[in-house]
């Protein structure tokens, strides 16, 4: 038996005619003579979630700082549905790039220390953002600051403390706020409750629920968690060694995958 | 669905196929055509294929209501997820009329099936998935905000059909993760039949129901089904839905029976 059985192909013409807000196609990224990344292709469409889920070292994380613009692949395309924003992106110089990630791309990471200046306020945190994009008025960055912190459920009465004095869920809070500042048309989440405890990881996931729910943000969340992969996600890539083993709906992946790997990744959950 | 902002009523009211209309006119568009439709599962760590079912056909018109019998075991349910797609079809096809044209179930692209999830095709299992802190009430209203309904008029709507199949009031703004089983399910059903789709799915919805929100159920899939929403359902308690019955196919023998009327 092979490692995906025989399956009908998913050829019939499309209903949905939506740009896709991201699409990446071929990309491969090696670190010296380690295979990061192989022949790797995703499609995200507006309002989705798209979850990426594979064990430690699948290359999930790297694919995300691709899709940060953080790093260049050895090959591959990547295009996001932006004005002004043409071509291969990873072909922008580094201005090129730190412009667009701050303007459209919003990240939380899994360390609050890569996406925050732990001792600036966290409002300060979020404002830096509204700077970039061109905010000069006090008044005007401090209030829109608030609004996102207050998007995030962030208690409006601790926005001038530092994020180092705030509990990890505060900080994630934090980090949203600063990632949806600008109204991103992408929001990349990597393991975003990973190293929370259960009952503040549930109330992350409900403010990114209701965020996608209410605002309609377009998401790429990477996890080996696959009760929040399962939780949020519309869409499944399962990622192995470098390669999308499998891709399909979320539910679909859980309760009927396909590819031996996957299989084995559903079944090893508690 | 096409129509978000009127009320429930007008909602059933653009899917209108009178039922005698659709029995005797040969003109009307199945809204699901199924043909040969088969599924097994590959179980890599056994190395074994487990037989599903292999070759089912049937048709299905606006309005009608087809019964899936079999003995356990036959692949009732496995049918159901199979034209929803949570299950990967082997072969065959699973023609859905939809607002936007004919299109192949089988072999739809995964976001074009979730686009028909949110607009023509509804399923309702047996239990409520709760999510961490969402009250009933939003959970039952989430399906008509997704489709773009304000919030107060959601939560309302919501209100209205958690009332209907007996949630009691003091729950309502409770979340369901701690209720019992009845009470989820009742959740469950208001959730899942707010917002009529072109084609239902129903997998057991009686199953752990008190007697009261049996009856709420077959009062509502009974309206339904007269606004020419078209049903395909499993039930252990087939004298529930009796009257509801237009034909039967039988998974055992893979023989479809139409119900005299």
């Amino acid at each position: 038996m092979s490692a995906t059985s025989e399956i009908l192909p998913l050829d019939a013409p499309r209903l949905l005619t939506a740009t896709p807000v991201l699409q990446m196609e071929s990309v491969s990224r090696r670190f010296g003579d380690v295979v990061a990344l192989e022949d790797v292709s995703a499609t995200v469409y507006p309002g989705e979630v798209l979850g990426i889920m594979g064990e430690s070292g699948s290359g999930k994380s790297t694919l995300l700082r691709l899709m940060n613009l953080e790093d260049s692949p050895d090959k591959g395309d990547y295009r996001l549905d932006i004005p002004g924003a043409a071509g291969n992106l990873f072909d922008l110089d580094r201005y090129g790039r730190r412009m667009l990630r701050a303007r459209h791309i919003g990240i939380v990471y899994q360390n609050p220390h890569l996406g925050l200046l732990m001792r600036n306020s966290s409002s300060g945190n979020v404002a830096e953002r509204l700077l970039i994009a061109g905010e000069r008025r006090f008044s005007e960055l401090r209030a829109r600051a608030g609004d996102a912190l207050a998007a995030s459920e962030f208690p409006l009465e601790r926005m001038d403390a530092p994020p180092i004095e705030l509990s990890g869920g505060m900080q994630q809070r934090v980090q949203l706020a600063k990632a949806i500042a600008l109204e991103p048309v992408l929001l990349l989440l990597d393991e975003p409750t990973t190293g929370l405890d259960v009952s503040v990881q549930a109330l992350v996931l409900d403010t990114l629920k209701r965020l996608q729910r209410d605002r309609a943000i377009t998401m790429v969340l990477v996890s080996h968690d696959l009760g929040v992969i399962r939780t949020m996600a519309d869409r499944v890539m399962v990622m192995r060694r470098g390669r999308v083993v499998e891709e399909g709906l979320a539910d679909q992946i859980f309760q009927d995958p396909q590819h031996e790997y996957t299989q084995a990744l559903v079944h090893a959950k508690l | 669905m096409p129509n978000c902002e009127s009320d429930m009523t007008d909602d059933i009211a653009v899917l209108a196929h009178p039922r005698t209309k659709v029995a005797q006119s040969s003109a009307t568009q199945a809204v699901l055509e199924v043909e040969n439709l088969t599924k097994h599962f590959e179980m890599h760590h056994l190395g074994e294929r487990l037989f599903a079912f292999e070759g089912v056909t049937f048709r299905l018109f606006p309005g009608q209501f087809l019964l899936v019998t079999g003995r356990n075991g036959a692949g009732k349910s496995t049918l159901l997820r199979t034209l929803y797609r949570s299950y990967r079809p082997k072969g065959g096809h699973v023609w859905l009329d939809t607002a936007e044209g004919r299109i192949d179930l089988a072999r739809a692209a995964d976001v074009d099936i979730a686009l028909l999830r949110r607009r023509e095709i509804g399923f309702v299992t047996q239990f409520l998935n709760p999510r961490p802190r969402v009250t009933a009430e939003d959970i039952v209203a989430e399906p008509l905000r997704l489709a773009g309904r304000q919030k107060g008029e959601a939560v309302d709507e919501a209100r209205r059909w958690l009332g209907e199949f007996g949630v009691k009031r003091e729950l309502w703004a409770a979340y369901p993760s701690t209720f019992s089983g009845g009470e989820q399910q009742k959740v469950n059903l208001a959730r899942a039949l707010i917002l009529p789709q072109r084609l239902l799915m129903l997998d057991e919805p009686t199953a752990s129901l008190d007697v009261n929100a049996r009856h709420a159920l077959i009062r509502r899939l009974s309206a339904l089904k007269e606004a020419g929403i078209a049903m395909v359902g499993v039930f252990h308690h087939r004298a529930d839905i009796a009257d509801l019955v237009d034909s039967e196919l039988d998974l055992t023998t893979q023989e479809v029976h139409h119900v005299a009327e």
